[in-house]
């Protein structure tokens, strides 16, 4: 799999990430060096094997559904760039 | 009595005795850390009003005499940590100026016990890295040579204490990087079995990686700091309701009939000769203690560094996803609509090896190409599991190095991420198996640079590791090593 600026830049979207022309082309090289390297992966047959997504076997860690206290909402604001009546405020959403 | 040099043992007898006070020792780290911090940069804030009220309260504790193991000891903390009213960076210019709301866990536990809190530690932005060189508040400095690294993404951590500048610290490790800066520094590192630790309040790079854990002077003092921290919290979804052993009241049962690994992959020819040198010379007093050497095989070993560069940037371009300027750290908005003030946002605050990341695990996880990465990799990550779990059948503990070479120098590495991400080859499969394992100095290159050595344990075995470690540290304790750096100002 070639890495090419064009990969880059559409996983740049995906990662909403700007990136400047000397990181595409360094990006370019990089990503393409890193994932030649991982391709060896494929020299294992891992045919029937199940993935592992997680370290330890745990399953539903649920908890009782009660109501609890929690953050609030003046600390859950207090980090905010920008807030406004109890929001945090941002450049306009829906058009 | 140089106060600094006391590990956390020793301060618990004479704070117990009334032979110094809390105070006291908080002032000699605080003093220690104006000392030589310039020259080491271990510290991205020293919280120094804040500590001398902790150790107020630890005193009036310790004199109505309901003092708990760690009330008094000053520690300190990297900067993955959140901690309440104290501002919490990552290490990352995105985050400049976040002061969190909440304690995490293992933070929490160590304050209940009115242990002393000096400040924040650097680390590699976001715990990337194996140098300590990704921060933006600048490289940690080895303190055995300030031209090399001190080794990452803990490396504050580690020199804080290499350098008596803090009694233990807290630190994270993903794929090492507890281990290695550890090794690097000369210092006792442990990462205890995936969910033995609380990971609530430790800001995330890979979710099914990431275990915090101590870095002390010695054996004991880790396990005072892990009895600590350890055991389940229902605010975390991963952590394991297992019982908590008593580590301290171990340490000392021996390793006679210890069954110990040799895992041949692991001594391979790119070792660094002194490395293998001092490794193999453990093995030696090891069996002169009684323990018996087998040969072993871990054979997925080589496939280890692909695997957690594609799992580990996968869930690290997810979990940074949070990173966008909404609700906390830095906000660059040009006022050209929300896309493009998340992109803004995002490329401002992040550094280069986090943005290499975040872009290789976005690719993984595409769509299109999750089977043929992110899939496989999972997959392969079960046969490095099964390895393990095979190996336990034989042996009790696994040795091998940390590091395939000795600290190297500033910037030796920082234009090759390939060349970076293949030294973490001998600690990344126990992050990808999940289970524990601790560094422990056992020599040093022919350049005077520390060297550790890796033992690996079962899942939930740190009770094994510990006593095995302890047994290497007794055997050896009178073996010549160079002085640490003493605590005269720098030079201008």
């Amino acid at each position: 799999m070639k890495i090419t600026p064009e990969t880059v830049h559409h996983v740049a979207d995906l990662a909403r990430l700007s990136l400047g022309e000397d990181e595409v082309v360094n990006l370019t090289s990089e990503m393409d060096l890193i994932l030649a390297y991982v391709e060896k992966l494929n020299q294992l047959d891992t045919a029937g094997i199940t993935p592992t997504a997680h370290a330890v076997p745990l399953e539903n860690a649920f908890r009782d559904d009660l109501a609890s206290p929690s953050l609030g909402a003046e600390k859950a604001l207090h980090n905010a760039p920008d807030s406004a009546e109890g929001c945090f405020r941002v450049p306009k959403v829906i058009e | 009595m140089e106060l600094t040099a006391l590990t956390i043992h020793e301060m618990r007898k004479h704070l117990a005795a009334g032979d110094v006070s809390a105070a006291e020792l908080t002032d000699a780290f605080l003093r220690r850390i104006h000392e030589l911090d310039g020259r080491i940069n271990a510290f991205i804030r020293i919280t120094e009003n804040q500590a001398r009220e902790a150790a107020e309260r630890a005193d009036r504790r310790l004199r109505e005499g309901k003092a708990a193991p760690l009330t008094g000891i000053p520690l300190a903390l990297k900067d993955i940590f959140v901690t309440e009213g104290i501002e919490t960076t990552c290490a990352s210019n995105i985050l400049k100026g976040f002061v969190p709301p909440y304690d995490g866990t293992a933070v929490a536990r160590l304050r209940e016990q009115d242990a002393v809190f000096l400040g924040k530690l650097n680390m590699d932005e976001f715990a990337m890295g194996s140098s300590n060189e990704n921060s933006a508040f600048g490289p940690v400095k080895n303190p055995w040579d300030p031209n090399r690294v001190a080794g990452g993404s803990s490396g504050g951590s580690a020199a804080a204490v290499a350098a008596h500048m803090a009694a233990g610290t807290l630190g994270t490790d993903t794929g090492g990087s507890i281990r290695q800066p550890a090794s690097h520094c000369g210092v006792v590192g442990l990462k205890p079995t995936y969910g033995r630790v609380s990971r609530y309040g430790v800001i995330a790079y890979a979710s099914s990686l990431d275990q915090v854990g101590p870095l002390a002077r010695d054996v004991e003092d880790c396990a005072l700091l892990l009895q600590a921290i350890a055991g389940f919290d229902a605010r975390d979804a991963t952590s394991v309701d297992l019982p908590v052993a008593d580590y301290p009241a171990t340490l000392k049962n021996g390793v006679k009939s210890l069954r110990i690994g040799r895992p041949k992959e692991y001594f391979i020819t790119g070792l660094d000769a002194d490395v293998a040198a001092a490794i193999n010379a453990a093995l030696e007093v090891y069996a002169g203690l009684g323990a018996e050497i087998v040969d072993i095989s871990l054979p997925h070993t080589d496939y280890a560094v692909a695997c957690y560069y594609l799992i580990a940037t996968a869930e690290a371009s997810s979990n940074l996803a949070r990173f966008e300027g909404v609700r906390f750290g830095q906000r660059v908005d040009r006022g050209d609509g929300l896309l493009e003030m998340y992109r803004n946002t995002r490329a401002q605050g992040f550094g280069a090896e986090v943005k290499r990341r975040i872009m290789l695990g976005t690719f993984a996880l595409s769509s299109g190409y999750y089977d043929a990465y992110y899939l496989k990799a999972q997959k392969v990550r079960t046969l490095i599991r099964e390895d393990f779990t095979a190996a336990f059948g034989q042996v009790d503990v696994i040795l091998t190095p940390v590091a395939p070479t000795p600290a190297f120098s500033l910037g030796e590495k920082i234009d090759n991420p390939l060349q970076m991400y293949l030294s973490d080859i001998f600690t990344i499969p126990v992050n990808l198996a999940g289970t524990c394992a601790l560094s422990l100095p056992c020599g040093f290159s022919a350049g005077g640079l520390p060297i550790g050595m890796q033992l690996i344990g079962k899942p939930f075995a740190e009770e094994t590791i510990l006593r095995t470690a302890y047994a290497f540290e007794a055997a050896t304790a009178t073996a010549e090593r160079p002085p640490l750096p003493s605590a005269e100002p720098a030079v201008p």
